[in-house]
């Protein structure tokens, strides 16, 4: 006995398709598409979209302007917005550095400082208090039990 | 300029539409019709006679036209609302057809979307801000629309004051929306324009015109002195400048520049060059 042929709207319908897999089911959206798209009734018209605004017609500049110096964000908006319009926007590689090397190789000599005080005992946080200008010595080694001698 | 309107009142007396090709840069009156380039070829010598009927539609390229201020779609042709020069734009970057648009002068504004303006805060109404910006009804401004601005975190906006935004909703049937922050929520210059200097009005043709890019007077009026200027499409114009009177002077030469020619002009920044 041959396998009965199941029709079209039979697997249309939502409980057929939740068994196929998402391939299948993009095909068939695909054809449903197509014979939609057919059966549409078009005006043979030259595609005509209506604009009103000005901006696609001129290339204008930016609206806010200044000149010598009067205004410095403005002149550095200008300069930014003019070049997006001009040309596509072709963005900065070279990250600016927040801080500076100098800044970072000082902060993390006073950093080692602060956290070690952080896990030092009480007696050995006296030797960080004892340099309060501001230079890090680290505290004196660790002093262990002396067994005395005879 | 007697003979262009002449061969306009001809062409419109015969009732035979002319190809927007031959007519760029001319002026045009409003209810002229135009051909698209690629309606010319159908035509015959005789014009304006009947085409044939096409029941495929698979050989004809469609290039996608753009049609601009001052022009509206009449079946297939274009049709003129607005009496100027016809003006055409190549299209950059492939996707065809180009802009066909009439350059034409007028006062009063009307909102468009996309368009940066100047407005002047009138109400301060619950969450929204009522702007004037020189159309048929106020602009609504949402207290949210401004850069940082959160539910806890007002913007200081006070009734009178000057606002640079741009328009989201622009259309005749709804009231006119703005914002002054872009789609990725930065404020690129807009927001509340600083106190002092001088707000005036001028046509709307003379700020596209300042506004160009190769614009010969701005060029010069930077060089006279630390200024700012700030252009809103619906005719507005803001200045600044150091003292008051070089800020009248300012405002009266960009009121004065579209009714002067070039060389006028010219000497009137060199009499002021020299001062």
């Amino acid at each position: 006995m041959g396998k009965t042929k199941l029709s079209k709207n039979l697997m249309r319908m939502k409980f057929m398709q939740r068994g196929l897999d998402s391939e299948t089911k993009k095909q068939l959206e695909g054809e449903e598409k197509k014979i939609i798209g057919e059966e549409h009734w078009y005006l043979d018209l030259p595609a005509l979209t209506k604009r009103q605004s000005f901006l696609l017609c001129e290339d204008l500049l930016y609206g806010r302007m200044s000149f010598r110096g009067f205004n410095p964000e403005v002149e550095k908006l200008m300069l930014q917005m003019n070049a997006k319009n001009k040309a596509e926007v072709f963005e900065d590689k070279t990250e600016e550095v927040d801080v500076s090397d100098e800044e970072m190789a000082r902060r993390y000599e006073t950093l080692v400082g602060t956290i070690g005080k952080k896990f030092a005992k009480k007696r050995d946080r006296v030797s960080y208090e004892e340099h309060e200008n501001g230079d890090v010595k680290l505290p004196k080694e660790k002093e262990m039990f002396l067994k005395p001698r005879d | 300029m007697a003979e262009v309107v002449a061969v306009a009142a001809e062409s419109l007396a015969g009732s035979r539409a002319r190809a927007a090709r031959t007519v760029l840069n001319q002026v045009v009156l409003p209810g002229e019709e135009l051909l698209l380039p690629e309606q010319e070829d159908a035509e015959g010598p005789g014009g304006g006679g009947e085409r044939p009927l096409r029941l495929n539609a698979g050989a004809r390229s469609r290039v996608r036209v753009v049609c601009g201020p001052g022009l509206r779609r009449c079946g297939d042709r274009l049709l003129v609302t607005k009496c100027g020069r016809l003006r055409h734009k190549e299209p950059g970057s492939g996707s065809g057809g180009g802009v066909y648009w009439v350059d034409s002068q007028q006062k009063r504004y009307v909102p468009v979307k996309g368009d940066h303006v100047i407005g002047i805060v009138t109400a301060k109404s619950g969450d929204i801000f009522k702007v004037d910006v020189g159309g048929s009804e106020p602009a609504s401004l949402s207290y949210l629309a401004f850069e940082g601005a959160t539910k806890r975190n007002r913007p200081n906006v006070q009734v009178g004051d000057l606002i640079y935004g741009q328009f989201v909703v622009a259309n005749k049937d709804m009231e006119p929306e703005m914002v002054c922050i872009d789609s990725c929520g930065r404020a690129n210059g807009m927001g509340v324009i600083g106190h002092d200097g001088l707000l005036f009005k001028v046509t709307l043709g003379l700020i596209r015109k300042l506004l160009a890019p190769d614009c010969e007077i701005i060029q010069e009026v930077g060089k006279l002195y630390p200024l700012e200027i700030v252009f809103g499409m619906n005719g507005r114009i803001w200045v600044k400048a150091k003292t008051i009177q070089q800020t009248l002077i300012l405002a009266n030469i960009l009121e004065a520049c579209e009714h002067m020619t070039t060389d006028q002009r010219k000497q009137i920044f060199s009499r002021l060059a020299e001062s």
